[in-house]
């Protein structure tokens, strides 16, 4: 084994440009499935908030099968599995636009979307009733007191718990891996094979990811002390 | 349809156990032991690191906290790369696939089910220390014998969804070749070629069924606890004392 070096790595042109790459896609596949995830929250909660047993039934079964399955198996299912059932010429131009990280933000996306809508719903439920019937004997309609009196506060109430899983989606980009997107983890098993610098490999790729982590955690709580209002409970 | 029943048929073997008793044992029984082997491996490591972590001695509780945020913001796959690397350069001799996973997974269920306990000892009535504190117990005499006693009863639900989330983090034992369930259903999709989609949608009911029927269990056995809890504060003034539910990402 080599003397401990970490400047071996950066000292090759070649290893930095596949590093930042690398953390250049996770960011890219993070964010991405970030706002399809809390876009597709937010149509689930809208369509569990009908009063129809049957869309609610099936919003149930939709947060069940995402939360009971491992996001890994579903990312093969999506990427071996459905791709394989789609008509020749859309994996024809999948293909040749980086199906694997296609794949990859819609696994992950529809996945977490299923745990911010929870999030969402048990910040909703927190919400005391009051306010609902305040809002409409206010002249309120019941989307309007939905978007100004009860989600503003419902969003402050799920706040930690978002800020937990967008953490933990964050992490499980690295999954997107197994199915061959080259972002940060790939690129750290690259690096590592060609360079035979393990221990520092690891070492960058594991300050960044806790970096990134952190930031996030950081940033939640800044925006939950940004957005308290002053005498709520 | 038809097709998924017939590769079920065929591979049921592989999936129950893998190519044991010629090979390794693998398969569903893989990937339940060895998630059993890591939460119960984790149980102790996870209460010392919350007592670590609420202690009031700074030299304890600042490591036992940079740890479990360092298991919190690094990816799982990142953890079982460094045990994949570390393990065998620090006892001398390599390891299987399926020890470097276990290794992974207590420490990272371990920093995770800390956080769990941690909620769950906060969640306690302030008063529950001060009384025992009063009553002549020694702080540690006091978590032993009256808080931890409450704390982990309370936390039972949590720990079984806990569960569940091991049961899912096995998975990303296929990285590193363990012969678990995910791994054993990809042996079957590359040897058929020609049917992904219903090996890969067979190997989500399994692991639907299997998590799914926990979670459940969690649910049941929460609602008993609640019940129980709100029997006996019936008589309290304030009504019903908050359940630890921690807000921890349950995952992959």
């Amino acid at each position: 084994m080599k003397g401990f070096d970490l400047f071996a790595l950066f000292a090759n042109p070649e290893f930095v440009t596949m590093l930042w790459s690398g953390v250049k896609l996770t960011l890219v596949v993070a964010l991405a499935s970030w706002l399809l995830a809390m876009t597709l929250a937010v149509v689930l909660l809208a369509v569990r908030l009908t009063p129809s047993a049957l869309a609610r039934r099936a919003v149930q079964a939709y947060v069940s099968y995402h939360r009971n399955v491992p996001t890994l198996v579903q990312l093969m299912l999506w990427y071996f599995g459905i791709a394989s059932l789609l008509p020749g010429a859309l994996q024809g131009w999948l293909a040749e636009h980086n199906a694997e990280a296609v794949f990859a933000v819609i696994g992950l996306g529809l996945c977490q979307a299923a745990y911010f809508s929870e999030d969402l719903r048990s910040g909703l439920r927190a919400v005391p009733a009051g306010q609902a019937e305040a809002a409409r004997a206010l002249g309120h309609g019941y989307l309007g007191a939905l978007r100004h009196v009860l989600m503003p506060q419902a969003v402050r109430n799920a706040m930690p718990a978002l800020v937990n899983h967008t953490v933990s989606l964050f992490k499980n980009s690295s999954l997107a891996m197994a199915i061959g997107v080259a972002e940060l983890t790939h690129a750290v098993k690259e690096i590592e094979n060609q360079s035979f610098r393990t221990f520092e490999t690891y070492l960058i790729a594991t300050l960044l990811y806790l970096g990134f982590s952190l930031l996030i955690m950081a940033g939640g709580t800044l925006l939950e002390r940004r957005s308290r209002i002053a005498g709520a409970r | 349809m038809g097709s998924v029943i017939d590769i079920v048929r065929d591979n049921w073997l592989l999936l129950l156990i893998g190519q044991y008793p010629n090979g390794p044992l693998g398969g569903i029984a893989c990937t339940l032991i060895l998630s059993v082997l890591g939460i119960v491996l984790a149980f102790p490591l996870s209460v010392l690191l919350a007592l670590a972590r609420i202690s009031p001695w700074r030299w304890l509780s600042w490591p036992a906290t940079a740890l479990i945020y360092v298991a919190r913001g690094v990816p799982l796959l990142m953890l079982i790369l460094w045990v994949y690397f570390l393990v065998p350069l620090l006892i001398g001799h390599n390891v299987s696939g399926f020890v470097t996973m276990l290794v992974t997974l207590v420490l990272y269920e371990g920093a995770y089910l800390a956080e769990v306990v941690r909620a769950g000892i906060e969640a306690l009535p302030k008063g529950q220390m001060e009384a025992s504190r009063a009553l002549g117990h020694s702080y540690l005499g006091a978590m032993r014998r009256v808080i931890l006693p409450q704390a982990l009863f309370n936390m039972l639900p949590s720990m079984l969804s806990q569960f569940v989330s091991t049961i899912k983090e096995t998975t990303l034992g296929y990285v590193i070749n363990v012969p678990e369930l995910t791994f054993a259903a990809n042996q079957i999709n590359n040897r058929l070629l020609t049917q992904p989609f219903q090996v890969f949608f067979i190997l989500a009911v399994i692991y639907f069924v299997v998590c799914w029927t926990l979670t459940w269990a969690a649910t049941q056995l929460e609602r008993r606890i609640e019940a129980k809890r709100a029997g006996t504060a019936a008589g309290r003034a304030a009504g019903r004392a908050p359940v630890a539910t921690p807000t921890l990402a349950a995952e992959p």
